[in-house]
Formats: C-alpha cells, sequence, structure tokens
C-alpha cells in the first residue's frame, strides 16, 4: 500500500490545489496514468502517477489546498481486486463518488418529441428520454428541451492559466536563478546554410502538417550535445551537481499575453526529427491551453530558448533552476561571411551557452557549443 | 384617415378606377340599376352611366368571355360575378382563356382583367350561394387570387390589380361588407405579400379573408389565456407568400390554419403542405386545421354556424397544439 503525494511542480511550489480527481476510489492506475489536476502558479497541472495499482483511497478533496509532499491518496498493490466492495478493516473506504453531474438518464425514449425539440435537443446533446413532455399528449416540445439545457450544470471548466500567478512564478524562478547561481555566458555564430537546407529538403516533400521548423533541429543537436557533455545536463541541488541519465530538453515557450513556461519534451535525443517536431507542436499548443503535464514541468534536465523566426541576433538567456545551463539560439540573420577567403553571403545563426559556474567551466562550454556547431553542420544526417 | 364600410372601400376603389382611367368599366349582374347584389356598386350607375357600369343577361360564361375579349382589345375590365358559386359557369373562360391565353400566345395577347366575386356563407342563403372556392381557383396557373380581408384592401388592392397586365380574381367574403375601419384612401397596397395582423410567440394562426376576424378574436381571447398568437393573414391566396409563412411558424413553431373552404385538397392543405415542406425540422407540434365541415352549407342558422369555422373551434385548435 502506497501514497500518491502532492508533487513538487517546481523548486518554488509549496502547496498545490487539487482542482479536481479523474480517477476515483476501486480505479485501477498505470504508471503514466493521468489521476488528478493541481492548480499551481503556473496554471492548472495534469499530475500522473508513477506506480501500478488500484487507488484504495482518495485523502484529499476537489477544492482542498495542501502542501507539497502531503498524501493525496493511497494506491493499493497491483494485484488486489478493487475495493469498492470489500475493505479492509479499519480502512475508512471512501463513499461511493457521487454520480457526474448529468441530465442525462439512459434508456428507452419515452413519448415523443416535436422535430424543433429534437433539432434542438441533438444540437445540446441533450436525450430526450431525460425530459418530461409538456406539450399535446405529453410530448416533448422545444420549451422542455430549453429548461433542460438551462438545467444542465455548466460544462466544468478546468481552471486555465492564470498569467498573473505564472508571472509571480518567474519572478521568483528568475529572482533565485540570478542570486544563486553563477551564470558565465558564451557566444558563438554559426553557418547555418547546411541545417537550413536540410529543413528545407525535409519540408520539400512533406505535407504542411509534417514540415519541421530550425527549431527542432536545435532541440536535437543541443540533445545529441549532451551525451558527451553531462556537466551540462542534471540539476544542482543543495550546491551538489546530479547529472541525469535522460536527456529531457525543456522547450521555452512564450505565452500569447504574457508569460513563458519551458517543459520538457522526454529523451529528446532519441527521437526522429519528424516526432521531435510533433511533439513541440503538441507542447506548444498544451502550454497555450494551460494543460501541461507534471512531469513535463520538472523533469527538464536543460532547457533551449530559441527565438524563432521573428527575433533578434542572439539573446543571453537565464538559467532555469535547478537546471544547470540553457543554450539561446538567435534569429538567423543573412550576415557576409568568410568561405575559403572569400567574402560570400550566409545564413548566420548565433548561439549562446548560459551555464552554471559552480558545475562547469567555460572552457567545457566553448567546446559544447563547437560540438553543437559541429552536429548542426552535419544536419542532413540528424 | 376615412372611416368606411368595406363595401363603401370597394365602391370608392371602383369608383377612383372609373375616374382615372377611361379603360375601365365594371360588367355583371345587377351592378348598374340594382347597385349590385350586395350594394357594392350602388350609385355608379347615375355617376358613370350604361356603358361603363353595365347590367348583363344571367351568363356567366358569356359576360366572363366577354370581359376577357375586351382586356385582350385593350380596356380594363372589372367584372362581377355574383357569388363564386356561380363562377363555375365562367370557370371554363376563367381557366382555359383567361388564364392561358398569354402562355399560349406566346406573349403576345396578355389578359388585364379583374373579376370581383363574393365568397363565403353565414348569411343563410344556402348551398348554392354560400360556398368558399378561392381555393380552387388558387390552383389556377396564369391568374393572381386575392382575399381582402381588411377595409384598407378591399379599398386599396383593386389600383394594384388593375395595374397586373394578367388576370386578377378578387373574393370578397360576404360577411365583411358591413364591417368599418379607418382606412387611408391614398394608400397603395402590394399584391404579392402576406401580413401580420397582430404579433405573437407562441402558434402562428393562417388565414384570410372572412376568417381573418375570428382569427384576431380568438387571439384576442387566448392573449387573457397567456397564450401568444400570431395572425398571418395570406391576403394573396396565389401565388402564396411562402417566406412570410415560413417565417412566422419558424418565429412561432406552431401552426393552426383557418380557412373557410373545406379541407380536402383545400388551401389550408397546400399551406400545411409548404410549412411542412420549408420548416418541418422548426414545428413544435402537428399543424392544426379549422375548415368548413364537409357538407354543403346548411341553411338553417344553428347548422350552418357549425359547419363554418367559429372563434370556438379556433381557440380549441390553438390549444390543442399548444398542449393546453
Amino acid at each position: 500500500m502506497g501514497t500518491f503525494n502532492m508533487p513538487s511542480l517546481g523548486a518554488d511550489m509549496e502547496a498545490g490545489t487539487l482542482v479536481e480527481w479523474l480517477k476515483h476510489a476501486g480505479d485501477i492506475v498505470h504508471r503514466g496514468d493521468i489521476v488528478a489536476v493541481v492548480e499551481t502558479h503556473k496554471g492548472a497541472i495534469e499530475i500522473e502517477i508513477f506506480e501500478d495499482g488500484t487507488i484504495a483511497e482518495l485523502l484529499v478533496s476537489e477544492g482542498e489546498k495542501v502542501p507539497v509532499g502531503m498524501p493525496l491518496a493511497r494506491i493499493a498493490g497491483t494485484l488486489q481486486a478493487p475495493l469498492e466492495h470489500a475493505a479492509p478493516p479499519g480502512v475508512n473506504v471512501a463513499p461511493p463518488r457521487s454520480p457526474r453531474p448529468n441530465p442525462v438518464i439512459a434508456g428507452p425514449v419515452a413519448g415523443r418529441a416535436s422535430p424543433v425539440a429534437r433539432r434542438l435537443a441533438a444540437e445540446h446533446g441533450i436525450e430526450l428520454s431525460a425530459i418530461i413532455g409538456s406539450g399535446p399528449g405529453g410530448a416533448i416540445v422545444h420549451a422542455d428541451v430549453e429548461r433542460a439545457i438551462a438545467a444542465q450544470p455548466p460544462a466544468r471548466q478546468r481552471p486555465g492559466l492564470d498569467l498573473g500567478q505564472m508571472r509571480l512564478a518567474i519572478a521568483a524562478a528568475m529572482t533565485r536563478s540570478k542570486r544563486d547561481i553563477p551564470h558565465y555566458y558564451l557566444t558563438h555564430s554559426i553557418d547555418a546554410s547546411v541545417c537550413t537546407k536540410a529543413v528545407e529538403d525535409y519540408n520539400a516533400a512533406r505535407a504542411p502538417a509534417e514540415r519541421i521548423l530550425l527549431g527542432a533541429l536545435l532541440l536535437k543537436a543541443v540533445a545529441l550535445s549532451m551525451r558527451e557533455f553531462p556537466e551540462f545536463n542534471g540539476f544542482c541541488q543543495e550546491e551538489a551537481f546530479h547529472p541525469s541519465k535522460g536527456i529531457h530538453v525543456g522547450v521555452a515557450v512564450s505565452i500569447r499575453g504574457g508569460g513563458l513556461a519551458a517543459p520538457a519534451i522526454h529523451d529528446t535525443d532519441q527521437l526522429p526529427v519528424g516526432e521531435l517536431m510533433a511533439k513541440m507542436r503538441d507542447l506548444i499548443a498544451r502550454v497555450r491551453r494551460g494543460s501541461f503535464r507534471s512531469s513535463e514541468l520538472t523533469d527538464a534536465t536543460v532547457t533551449v530558448s530559441s527565438l524563432g523566426e521573428r527575433g533578434v541576433e542572439s539573446l543571453l538567456p537565464i538559467i532555469y533552476p535547478p537546471q544547470v545551463a540553457i543554450i539561446g539560439f538567435g534569429t538567423v540573420q543573412q550576415r557576409a561571411w568568410v568561405v575559403d577567403d572569400q567574402v560570400a553571403p550566409r545564413p548566420v545563426l548565433s548561439v549562446t551557452l548560459a551555464a552554471d559556474h559552480r558545475v562547469s567551466d567555460g572552457h567545457r562550454g566553448a567546446l559544447l557549443l563547437r560540438r553543437i556547431e559541429e552536429l548542426l553542420g552535419e544536419a542532413d544526417r540528424l | 384617415m376615412t372611416e368606411m364600410t368595406y363595401r363603401d372601400a370597394m365602391r370608392s376603389a371602383m369608383r377612383e378606377a372609373l375616374q382615372r382611367d377611361p379603360r375601365v368599366f365594371l360588367m355583371g349582374e345587377d351592378v348598374g340599376r340594382y347597385g349590385g347584389c350586395y350594394a357594392v356598386s350602388k350609385g355608379l350607375l347615375d355617376e358613370f352611366g350604361p356603358e361603363r357600369i353595365r347590367d348583363t343577361p344571367l351568363s356567366e360564361g358569356g359576360f366572363t368571355g366577354a370581359g376577357i375579349g375586351a382586356a385582350l382589345g385593350g380596356m380594363r375590365p372589372i367584372v362581377e360575378v355574383m357569388t363564386c358559386n356561380f363562377s363555375l359557369l365562367s370557370l371554363d373562360q376563367i381557366m382555359n382563356n383567361a388564364a392561358t391565353i398569354r402562355h399560349m400566345s406566346g406573349g403576345q395577347f396578355n389578359v388585364p382583367i379583374v373579376i370581383r366575386m363574393a365568397t363565403g356563407g353565414g348569411r343563410q342563403l344556402a348551398a348554392q350561394h354560400s360556398h368558399s372556392l378561392e381555393g380552387w381557383y388558387a390552383h389556377i396557373p396564369g391568374i393572381r387570387v386575392l382575399a381582402p380581408g381588411t377595409v384598407q384592401d378591399a379599398r386599396s388592392m383593386l389600383a394594384s390589380a388593375l395595374a397586373d397586365p394578367d388576370p386578377v380574381l378578387i373574393f370578397e367574403n360576404v360577411m365583411l361588407y358591413n364591417g368599418t375601419a379607418d382606412i387611408d384612401e391614398a394608400a397603395v397596397v402590394d399584391i404579392d405579400s402576406a401580413a401580420i395582423r397582430r404579433e405573437g410567440q407562441d402558434v402562428s394562426l393562417i388565414t384570410y379573408g372572412g376568417s381573418l376576424r375570428k382569427a384576431l378574436d380568438a387571439a384576442e381571447r387566448l392573449a387573457s389565456e397567456g397564450i401568444s398568437v400570431e395572425v398571418l393573414d395570406l391576403r394573396v391566396l396565389r401565388p402564396l407568400d411562402d417566406d412570410a409563412i415560413l417565417a412566422s411558424v419558424t418565429k412561432t413553431r406552431r401552426a393552426v390554419i383557418v380557412d373557410e373552404g373545406w379541407r380536402s385538397g383545400s388551401l389550408s392543405a397546400e399551406v400545411t403542405t409548404r410549412i411542412v415542406e420549408g420548416g418541418f425540422w422548426n414545428l413544435d407540434a402537428p399543424i392544426a386545421r379549422v375548415c368548413s365541415a364537409e357538407v354543403p352549407i346548411p341553411y338553417p342558422k344553428h347548422l350552418e354556424d357549425a359547419a363554418l369555422p367559429s372563434v370556438d373551434r379556433v381557440i380549441a385548435a390553438v390549444r390543442s397544439v399548444v398542449g393546453k
């Protein structure tokens, strides 16, 4: 019998509000299942469970605010039968959950319904069998369906992003970073002609939905470089560096209206570029909707901040604690470039490393940027 | 605004037409010396003389045909048929000539005739004088069929009918002649559209002519029960104003049709069908009809009353579709 605890969704998180249980007592859960939604100042986060088993009891009800680490539910082992009927002695099994608000009562359609009532019901997804008719001969008429629509509980709205709260979270994290982390910065300019052409070639034969952006290649190159430079991939906690086995690159995503999040794409180094792009698309869409998962928020081992096509030449990023490095890419610019003693126009990409001097030094950082340059020079093989 | 009866309004309309256009003349049984069997043309003979106010023999086929010939020759005849019951003798002329000549001549000849006739029961004139046959005429392509249900329309529709280059039939319900209203004698009305006579939310009462008053009375009484009735006056029975019918029914989602004709194969059946064709998905109840009983209209008062649509029957029909 284990417990499922309020997770820490960031070094600065102290408590969270349990907004919604997506699993209930008796439900069988598997590692990675989303079991609850927790509201933090980063928005509403879907919380995953990390063990297999059966939910024995929910310990916290919806709407409660609880500190990080507090048990939210008790989990029984995998092989145990659902506990709805057989509660172990002394265990206070949660009462059967009340039926979800639902005006729909399944069953045969009783009586008649007018054409307009049928149409209105269909438009609003109302089951006619749940409605008592007031029309001629007890027929269900327009007004009855209107009443049923009015009686429907409003669709449960997930709390969306609270940009004010998010701003506070960014302020706390960045202040802490600048206060605690001795940053050093290295900047390098790269001839991006191979990687921009690789993107063009890749996209030439593909439908718009399958095309990639340069950003996917940049993520891939950074992820691969981390295999050889583990001191930039991991967490610095309590003055000690813990390198990470997995390479989960965080993608800085700006949110319209202000705000920023950098959730992780898991095992970035192992993903083919097309798949990586699909994950980026999905992640960006979800971040802007305010629905990302707990593991995505906490698992990033290194972050990439890319200005994309409409940015400026370069950026000096700030490390997201407890990570130890962040790599910034500027916008590709046409520049005069010396190739074989000739000046030629080339697409030039500025790459910047901000790294934690407690963990690594500039020499290794420079080698890292060189490696990223090399990987992007072989981008046609990425 | 001038207060006048429906009868006076028709007479005033004819007088104005006779004054304005020398091609206009009135022809029919007893329209001259007798002043019209419903006294609509009373006084016109003295004013305009026997050349333009012409009494005819009892020969509907003959004088209707003469009117059609005059129209073909460039005149603007107003032919009065005493009642629509007798118009069956004119039916050959109306249908086979007036309605077809423009078509059969490839558009070379049009027939700008106006044929007025009385219609409907309620005056204890028995079966051969009491039927409502306008629905039959509304079946015929090539003619326009009007049913003025208000004093204003009685006053103003004739001018529009005379201006129409094709045959126009005007059906005057005999129970309307004595009704009065304040009207604008100078108003110009169209002969294309239906008119909402009372706005409502719960049910559309669709009617025309002699039943309009009954529908309005029913609507008034139903309002006191909390049922909001919209009354749509068709005004023009051919071509029907489908848009107005469907707009009203789309709003109220229920329809009751009041038609003094018999229900089988009737104008009310046609309106019902058009609602179903164009508005099925907006309906909230079966469509109901209030029509005349399917008998020759009886002579005895109580039986005649029982045979014709009544305010009580209209109210009962509205309640049935509203479910109250």
